[in-house]
């Protein structure tokens, strides 16, 4: 809402600098979001007044004309057609900052010779003022504009741009921050004058008005104007408009919107000779078409509000009126619209019709239906002062259910509750009053207010609580700290959780990262992941599906990253979305991990080597261990994974992930170049419950272990962890660890020797080497027994 | 016999004394302490004498070994001394260190914890909820009914706009202060931290999915005056303690009254620059009291029981502290961002 302070100065005085202003009503809840002074640039404009005009002797488009200006006049050559004698217009003296009309650039007025003729000032267009982009005319200002005075004085402004609030209706209005500003500097506000003659017939004769669905149309007051002059509004409601940020049509056009922006209240202007017997009915519409102002043929469904004459709809209530009864430049007769309609009727029709108009923005913020009656009156006298029309005697005025609010109590104590300290009864009423509301004293702790017609937001005491506060000022407030009991803090055992799996995955060089959840489909299907759900309204086709993997968005991830890195460790904590019937999705917590290039930095004291399935496994083995878990690696297979480089990931027999080497044509597809890419992917909703919490300590040995390292010859496809798993099952073993793996041309074929560190260890004492032996000797029998394998000589 | 032992210790000590290697000193013990040393042999030869020669001898030598033994630790120490204190075991110290690979949380990550551990800290606990949500917890239940015109203030990504039970996905975090609440009796402290998203073009100060934190707390007796005494602790603990506040009245439906926090711009200190649009603050959250429908909805009683609740974006957080101009880098995930912090 763009605000103009000389508009705002005709219902209150304004007291305070713009700027000063400004910062109250963003205070306060009105937010000024920019301030734009006009004609802050005017200096050496002044008000000229067009004495005489003749002919250029070189030139048939140019004329001299020669401007009063206030004890001096000058003679300027002119190119605009449209200057005439008696004029008054802007002139710029030598000196003048302006915009050149033709280039449209800054520009200093200079003397200059025209066709021969000296040239020292210019009549200016609004282009050259900076006021729109019309270079063709000069501004013809009004007549009763004093020669000589500084254009700046005359006409200058300072507009506010305000956002005003989706509750605030009535603040989408000039009156609405004339209210706001009086409250706000302790002033008074006026309303307008509104008096006019009813000269004509009575209007019950020409018009009536029927509302065939009350539940839609609260309120319908109509008046009739006859014998309007159809021209242009006068130049200061033009400037009042321009500064609105809204161009100027014809009075009547005018008019309408002037009184829109000054009440709130939107109206419609019919021509009423286009209106068959003047009978006007408002209803749901019936499927029929309807061209609207914009010349665009809509369908008018029941599910919104037509205006209609007995047949055809002829207006789109609340959002746009319809051509076919659209005021033009014969029209003579003016049938007035100021209707309060339902507002989330209007804000349905205006989405589904893609038209949020001036008109259609205010009704849906839900207006009073008071302000029906009292706009249409303002417009009748402006349409009669400004257009020489006659009104008709009477307004229609069709209000099926008239609302009526109780009064609001409004108690010391709650106010107290509500904002933490005691504000005075007489301060309160001062407040509310200034504001409009209308404060009855019951006690001296008990207010019982009633609520102005214009103010729709508010019906419980928290909303007088809140403009006591607002317009008293927040900073009044005093600042506390909670007081009150620290409630009892449930565990989220996840959200601790996760936190530490970042932490450990972080303590092993991981570098964390966090993708978007929207992805698109084909990314998902390359993958296999399950059926994803659809968004109604994607941002983009990159953005049309929740995951249920977070597989995609880390390969992309690694192929955006891997052009500048020697090596990456990348992990990802987030959901996964997977539909569910009658529910909501079932958002689970995943963890995604992927290292490939280098292992570690290669610096001048560190060779260097590509990472490898062991360096991912590590990984996870440190975040198992560091967990407390006790996690079992069993070879697997997967679509994405290199085959024979893969394995499922089972704690306490039940599978939470998998890690692997990711296949090159997955690789590809993802423009993944970087190979080998070690992947994993565990399902941190599956493993939490498994974690258990750290148990009783194991007392330190007191006795000293004895390490014996063994080489066993064995299948080359038996995994070491079957081997390891009957070690570790053998008593006095206190610790296991496979040294070397070795398999090449001096072994058997089809064989591999697999070495390892065994510590024995007994908690009551010493070992002696015959009791070790004796035990080895019965580990070694086990193994031949059970996998076959030897003790390598 | 005494004599020569006499003449063996000068002139094993003389010898000593000249040293100043450790390979020597190792071959001077060899030559008089060693197995076939000149004092050993002394000592060796011991029982070739008179017996009563045998213990004076004996005895000397004994002492001279005692003493020799002492001065060749002596020595020994002097000479690492000599060499530490000399500086021959310098190495070049400006060479770079063999690292641990480095890896780090996410920023996003890092602020949210920053933030939790300002409100725990005063009794808040952290909760997580449902990204994908019902119409009625995102809107309905927060006083924002069907065809509000507040509705506008978020863009929303649907799921399904079917009428018995319309989805999308939330565009706060503040569904939650329901959800937390029905669950729950006061008192109530809670932060959620969470991702949310709207349907919004992403530009450098826009992101269409980002994330949130909303506070909540709700009691007897919670007032404006807490709410203003929260936050402004809380701008103290991420912004530092000069920090100054600025609470001015905005409008969120789930709220009344409506609340608008600005901290002190920081980088011109309140004079107008780019950064503070040149208002001199920088608004960081939106808040207010806990409105009577939202606790009614609950099936609190709105006439014992008041509260508090705010919402801020996590994302423009860190930026403020970093500088950073653009809200597109923290999802773009390129690792030259990611590893500055």
């Amino acid at each position: 809402m763009k605000v103009s302070i000389n508009w705002l100065k005709d219902y209150v005085d304004v007291i305070i600098p713009a700027a000063d202003l400004a910062h109250k009503l963003t205070m306060s809840g009105n937010e000024v979001e920019g301030m734009e002074v006009i004609g802050a640039a005017w200096d050496k404009v002044v008000v000229g007044h067009v004495v005489a005009l003749e002919p250029h002797p070189d030139a048939d488009r140019l004329r001299l004309a020669t401007v009063e200006l206030g004890g001096e006049q000058m003679t300027v050559v002119c190119g605009a057609p449209n200057v005439q004698v008696n004029d008054k217009i802007a002139f710029a003296r030598v000196g003048a900052k302006l915009i050149d009309g033709h280039s449209g650039e800054a520009m200093e007025l200079r003397p200059a010779k025209i066709r021969g003729v000296v040239s020292s000032g210019m009549v200016c267009s609004e282009m050259e003022l900076g006021m729109s982009d019309n270079h063709n005319e000069i501004i013809v200002l009004s007549p009763d504009a004093p020669v000589g005075m500084p254009l700046a004085e005359y006409m200058g402004d300072t507009v506010l741009d305000i956002t005003v609030t989706p509750n605030r209706a009535d603040c989408l209005s000039i009156l609405g921050i004339a209210r706001e500003t009086a409250a706000l500097t302790g002033k008074t506000m006026t309303m307008p004058e509104v008096k006019y003659t009813e000269d004509g017939e009575p209007i019950d004769k020409s018009v009536s008005v029927a509302i065939a669905d009350p539940d839609l149309c609260y309120r319908y007051c109509a008046s009739l104007i006859t014998g309007v002059k159809i021209g242009p509004s006068p130049e200061w409601m033009q400037r009042r408009l321009l500064a609105s940020g809204m161009r100027p049509i014809s009075n009547i056009v005018d008019i309408t919107n002037y009184v829109m922006l000054e009440y709130g209240q939107p109206l419609h202007a019919f021509d009423y000779e286009r209106l068959p017997g003047g009978k006007v009915i408002v209803r749901r519409g019936k499927g029929e078409k309807l061209t609207t102002i914009d010349d665009v043929d809509r369908k008018i469904t029941p599910h919104m509000l037509a205006i209609a004459d007995e047949k055809n709809p002829i207006a789109l209530a609340g959002v746009m009126g319809g051509e076919a009864s659209e005021v033009n430049e014969k029209t003579t007769t003016i049938l007035l619209e100021s209707a309060n309609f339902n507002s989330e009727n209007i804000r349905r029709t205006a989405q589904a019709m893609k038209m949020r108009s001036e008109a259609s923005l205010r009704f849906e913020k839900g207006l009073s239906p008071e302000l029906a009656f009292y706009a249409v009156r303002r417009a009748t006298q402006l349409i009669v002062e400004l257009t020489g029309g006659v009104a008709a005697k009477g307004i229609v005025d069709v209000y099926p259910a008239v609302v009526k609010y109780a009064p609001i109590s409004l108690t010391g104590d709650r106010v107290r509750q509500v904002l933490g300290t005691d504000i005075d009864q007489d301060e309160m009423v001062g407040v509310l009053e200034t504001l409009g509301f209308e404060c009855e004293r019951k006690s001296t702790v008990e207010l019982l207010v009633s609520v102005p017609y214009w103010r729709t937001d508010v019906s419980l005491p928290v909303d007088l609580i809140e403009e006591i506060a607002r317009i008293t000022g927040y900073d009044q407030i005093p600042t506390t700290l909670l007081s009150s009991e620290i409630p009892q803090n449930e565990s989220h055992p996840m959200l601790a959780f996760k936190d530490k799996v970042r932490d450990i995955l972080v303590g092993c060089g991981m570098q964390e990262i966090i993708t978007y959840p929207l992805v698109s489909r084909e990314t998902l299907d390359k993958i296999s992941a399950p059926e994803p759900i659809r968004l109604l309204n994607p941002l983009s086709a990159e953005q049309e599906y929740l995951r249920t993997s977070l597989k995609p968005s880390m390969l992309m991830k690694v192929a955006d990253n891997e052009k500048h890195e020697q090596s990456l460790g990348l992990f990802e904590i987030g959901r996964i979305y997977l539909s569910r019937e009658n529910e909501l999705p079932d958002e689970r917590e995943v963890l995604m991990g992927s290292i490939t290039g280098q292992r570690g930095q290669k610096t001048w004291n560190t060779a260097s080597a590509t990472v490898d399935f062991y360096d991912a496994k590590g990984i996870l083995e440190v975040l198992f261990g560091r967990l407390g878990v006790d996690a079992a690696f069993e070879p697997a297979e997967d679509e994405t994974l290199v085959k024979g480089r893969c394995a499922s990931i089972a704690v306490a027999g039940q599978a939470i992930g998998v890690i692997g080497q990711l296949d090159p044509r997955v690789a590809e597809w993802y423009e993944v170049s970087s190979d080998p890419v070690y992947l994993f992917e565990i399902e941190l909703d599956k493993l939490l419950p498994l974690v258990e919490p750290l148990g009783e300590y194991t007392p330190i040995a007191r006795f000293p272990g004895s390490t014996r390292d063994i080489s066993l010859l064995v299948d080359i496809d038996l995994p070491s962890q079957k081997v390891q798993h009957i070690i570790e099952d053998t008593k006095l073993v206190s610790s296991v660890a496979p040294f070397d793996v070795y398999t090449g041309d001096k072994l058997p074929a089809g064989k591999k020797t697999l070495a390892y560190s065994i510590v024995y260890q007994s908690s009551e004492r010493t070992l002696t080497d015959k009791e070790v032996n004796k035990v080895q000797d019965g580990l070694l029998k086990r193994l031949q027994k059970t996998l076959g394998v030897t003790l390598r000589q | 016999m005494l004599n020569d032992l006499d003449k063996l210790k000068s002139q094993a000590i003389a010898e000593l004394q000249s040293i100043t290697d450790a390979n020597s000193i190792e071959d001077w013990r060899v030559a008089y302490l060693g197995r076939k040393g000149k004092l050993t042999q002394i000592l060796r030869g011991l029982s070739t004498l008179p017996i009563e020669e045998r213990k004076a001898v004996g005895a000397a030598a004994n002492d001279i070994k005692v003493l020799l033994d002492e001065e060749l630790n002596k020595r020994h120490r002097a000479i690492k001394e000599a060499s530490l204190d000399g500086g021959a075991q310098a190495i070049d110290v400006t060479l770079p260190g063999r690292t641990v690979p480095l890896g780090r949380l996410h920023p996003t990550t890092q602020i949210i914890r920053q933030i939790n551990d300002a409100f725990t800290s005063m009794g808040f606990e952290v909760v997580e909820g449902p990204e994908v949500e019902s119409d009625y917890y995102n809107f309905e239940a927060l006083n924002i009914p069907k065809d509000h015109p507040a509705r506008d203030m978020w863009d929303t990504i649907w799921i399904s706009r079917d009428e018995a039970s319309p989805t999308l996905l939330r565009t706060h975090t503040s569904p939650m202060q329901v959800r937390v609440m029905e669950k729950r009796q006061p008192p109530v402290r809670v932060v959620v931290p969470g991702r949310c998203y709207r349907y919004e073009a992403t530009d450098a100060t826009h992101e269409s999915i980002f994330f949130q934190i909303e506070g909540l707390a709700v009691d007897k007796g919670i007032t404006f005056a807490d709410l203003k005494g929260t936050l402004y602790e809380f701008a103290k603990r991420l912004f530092g303690a000069e920090r100054k506040v600025r609470f001015r009245c905005d409008y969120f439906p789930f709220v009344e009254p409506g609340v608008d926090m600005s901290i002190d711009c920081f980088v011109c200190g309140g004079k107008g620059c780019r950064l503070c649009s040149n208002t001199g603050w920088i608004e960081i959250l939106g808040a207010g009291m806990v409105h009577p429908n939202v606790l009614r909805g609950v099936g609190y009683d709105s006439d014992i029981y008041t509260g508090f609740a705010f919402g801020l974006g996590v994302e423009r957080i860190f930026m403020l502290k970093h500088g950073i101009d653009d809200i597109r880098l923290f999802y773009g995930d390129d690792l030259r961002f990611l590893k500055q912090f």
